[in-house]
């Protein structure tokens, strides 16, 4: 087998591992989406908070404590123990749950029957105010996160390929774990809406506001539901990115690379989220591998915007988002 | 009657109020303690401030003039740091510290303009060393192309002084800060014989995944980095991940803090990057910043990125901030300097091993001269390396001259044409 079939080969199979990355944050944006019509700016935010949320639990950080010190002249930086890892993640979805309900209850109760785009800068707001949020909360430092996933070269695909093609693949054991936890979230998501009164509750919401009203089904409980939802997915995403390159505040700017996996994908779908990142993860790999030495390289930021416009063009409402018919 | 009582009272408020203005020397910081490269602003201006507190608690100011410090937020964005500029400019700041290559870019004509100095200290526009064109910026002790020249030099002697058919990779950030350093290496690669291959990351850069397969598919025998914030810790994992020998992995000063290793773990041990500066607190200056800053609860931070690499380098910056205003105090013969004359400082800086260890800070800088002609510095650095295990940067060399003869050639070129597109007629101001 040539060389650049091998390569490109292997270019497509990290490219379907990052899509899933990638598919990890948007998730969060279809949940809120789906259910509420809200586009959250915050999302990628979200996701900064939980991982700081995480390891400043497992490290036994003191929330505030610059604050504090700050005010009371103190010293105080950690409560002297560790959690362990799941406790950590435990504490963190509580705490996200409880940012749901807060979320629910100071903006989104007082905005109901506002047009989208009140909706969509009330999260802008919010986004800035979890943003800073977090550093008063946890600090503004890098911050190194092991949650016992393994990462580096999987000697397993290594070896498997080398046996195959006589060249052995590189694939990060991080990514090919996010696809396994990506696949049980989306499987969990899905059985969760098809198989629980509240998911049923979820999807009549989904699909008819007025209606849903209509059978005694509770708006507030549903958001509040919802928005915990997307919490725990931008843990999740959280979880995978910080292991990766460390919780900093540009673990934010992931939410950059949700937008053309949705416009790809859809605004409402989850298995579109997932397509929809996919198809961004191996279209720009093989885009970079084949033009990036061509071109300069660098390829991967804008590619993924410019494959979204021209599914935009094509198919407005994504693969498979709704299309949305309006009579005058 | 009203408006003139009124205006006779404003007269007198202000005839009051300025001479505390005009007694006290303005330093202000172009910081940036928000946004996503925040993890790397914030300790630089911790040190900067703390420096200045120390400066003022313990010796009243400089020649017996208080130092005012502030800060004005940028978020490492460059629109941002032009509106810092503007809001700053009227309060006769006597240094200006950008703090990013792509605000020094933007600022370095109006600040001539307005005969504000700028301290581009290693990073910003390179052949602003030729001071007969770029009166007003200065980027001692050393620059980019110092810093590319001064990594090869250092693979030379890791080679027996050969590094023909040798293949090397500079993964830099895709901006005007990351491109700085191509044609150096491209010059040098012509001269020495290596094979130079760039390969780009968009910012912020956390997702590396094809250029490290590019890497590990050409397997070079070193890559250089040219990053900041994210892309430099994102880059040491995926190096870690595809095993790429991390003694053969040097990243310039910008890229070798702790921020850049640490989520790495073991995996960054042996990671390799250019030093500016001494790190550590192993310094006698932190002595007095405990007595005078840090024991009366007057530092910028909470005293967690003390030592650091990027708050040595802030701290760094302020020691030659207050250097350049002293020699400015001295030639003009006030204490209460200008713009103006901390520019004059700035030219006639010279700092040498002596006034390091008086200052505290013996070996922890080169000793160099700065003139009219010249605002580069020496351009030296020297190599650091990570130990992971101890979670310490420890310096493997001395000082490493880089190549001086071809750095002031491209520099002259370089300038000589921002001169000629600008209408400028290259000459001292002194």
């Amino acid at each position: 087998m040539p060389d650049t079939l091998l390569f490109a080969m292997e270019a497509a199979a990290n490219g379907l591992t990052a899509g899933v990355m990638y598919a990890l944050v948007a998730l969060g944006f279809v949940l809120i989406f789906k259910a509420s019509g809200i586009f959250n700016f915050s999302q990628g935010v979200m996701a900064l908070f939980a991982a700081l949320t995480l390891v400043g639990l497992q490290s036994g950080q003191i929330p505030f404590a610059h604050l504090i010190n700050a005010i009371f002249g103190t010293r105080l930086h950690y409560f002297g123990f560790t959690l362990p890892t799941l406790a950590a993640i435990a504490g963190t979805v509580v705490v996200m749950i409880v940012f749901a309900w807060l979320v629910e209850r100071y903006i989104f109760r007082h905005l109901v029957n506002q047009e989208p785009i009140i909706l969509f800068m009330a999260t802008i707001g919010l986004a800035y105010f979890l943003e800073g949020l977090g550093d008063l909360m946890w600090g503004a430092e890098v911050k190194r996160l092991d949650v016992g996933i393994p990462q580096g070269m999987s000697l397993a695909v290594d070896e498997t390929t080398f046996n195959w093609f006589g060249y052995g693949f590189y694939m990060d054991t991080l990514e090919l774990w996010a696809a396994l936890i990506a696949a049980i979230l989306v499987g969990a998501l899905v059985v969760f809406s098809q198989y629980t009164k509240q998911g049923r509750a979820l999807r009549a919401v989904a699909d008819d506001h007025q209606a849903a009203l209509s059978v005694g089904i509770s708006l507030r409980f549903i958001w509040v539901l919802v928005w915990s939802l997307a919490g725990i997915v931008a843990l999740v995403a959280g979880m995978m990115w910080g292991a990766k390159s460390g919780v900093q505040f540009s673990l934010s700017l992931i939410a950059l690379k949700a937008l053309p996996v949705l416009i790809l994908g859809g605004f409402t779908s989850i298995p579109g989220a997932i397509v929809g990142g996919l198809i961004i993860g191996v279209g720009e790999k093989l885009f970079d591998f084949f033009m990036g030495p061509l071109i300069g390289g660098a390829t991967e930021n804008w590619f993924a915007y410019m494959l979204a416009l021209v599914f935009l063009l094509f198919r407005p409402q994504g693969l498979f988002g709704e299309k949305i018919i309006e009579r005058v | 009657m009203k408006m003139t009582r009124l205006t006779a009272a404003l007269a007198v408020t202000m005839t009051a109020a300025a001479p505390a203005i005009a007694e006290s020397l303005f330093f202000p910081n172009m910081s940036y303690r928000t946004g996503p490269f925040a993890a790397g602003g914030i300790p630089f201006a911790d040190g900067y401030a703390d420096y200045f507190t120390l400066i003022n608690e313990r010796d009243g100011g400089i020649g017996g003039v208080p130092i005012r410090y502030s800060e004005c937020e940028t978020a490492y964005n460059t629109e941002r740091g032009v509106e810092c500029y503007q809001a700053l400019r009227g309060e006769n700041p006597l240094v200006l510290q950008p703090l990013s290559t792509g605000i020094t870019y933007q600022i370095i004509p109006r600040a001539a303009r307005d005969e504000i100095p700028i301290h581009s200290m290693g990073y910003g526009r390179t052949s602003a060393v030729n001071g007969e064109v770029f009166n007003w910026t200065f980027n001692y002790p050393a620059n980019y192309w110092d810093g590319a020249s001064v990594i090869i030099n250092y693979l030379l002697d890791e080679n027996e002084g050969s590094l023909d058919d040798k293949k090397i990779v500079l993964l830099y950030h895709n901006s005007a800060y990351g491109r700085e350093p191509i044609p150096t290496l491209t010059r040098l690669s012509e001269r020495l014989g290596y094979e130079l291959l760039t390969i780009g990351v968009d910012s912020p850069g956390q997702e590396q995944g094809s250029q490290w397969l590019q890497i590990r598919r050409e397997r070079p025998d070193y890559v250089i980095m040219w990053g900041w914030g994210v892309m430099n810790s994102t880059a040491v994992q995926e190096a870690a991940n595809i095993r790429f020998p991390m003694e053969n992995f040097i990243g310039v000063w910008w890229s070798g803090s702790q921020q850049d290793v640490l989520p790495a773990g073991m995996g960054a041990d042996g990671y390799k990057a250019l030093a500016m500066h001494g790190t550590g607190t192993d310094y006698p200056v932190y002595d007095d910043l405990q007595e005078y800053v840090y024991d009366r609860g007057l530092a910028a931070g909470t005293g967690d990125e003390v030592g650091t690499v990027l708050y040595s380098r802030g701290m760094y910056a302020a020691m030659l901030a207050v250097e350049a205003a002293r020699t400015a105090q001295e030639i003009h013969g006030v204490a209460n300097i200008t713009p103006a004359m901390m520019r004059d400082g700035m030219a006639n800086l010279v700092i040498t091993e002596e006034r390091m260890a008086e200052l505290g800070l013996p070996d922890f800088g080169p000793p160099f001269e700065v003139s009219c002609q010249n605002h580069g510095g020496s351009g030296q650095a020297m190599i650091q390396q990570w130990d992971a295990s101890a979670q310490e940067w420890n310096l493997i060399t001395d000082w490493i001259e880089p190549d001086r003869e071809l750095i002031m050639e491209m520099v002259m070129e370089d300038s000589l044409a921002f001169a000629a597109e600008n209408d400028i007629e290259p000459a001292c101001l002194n």
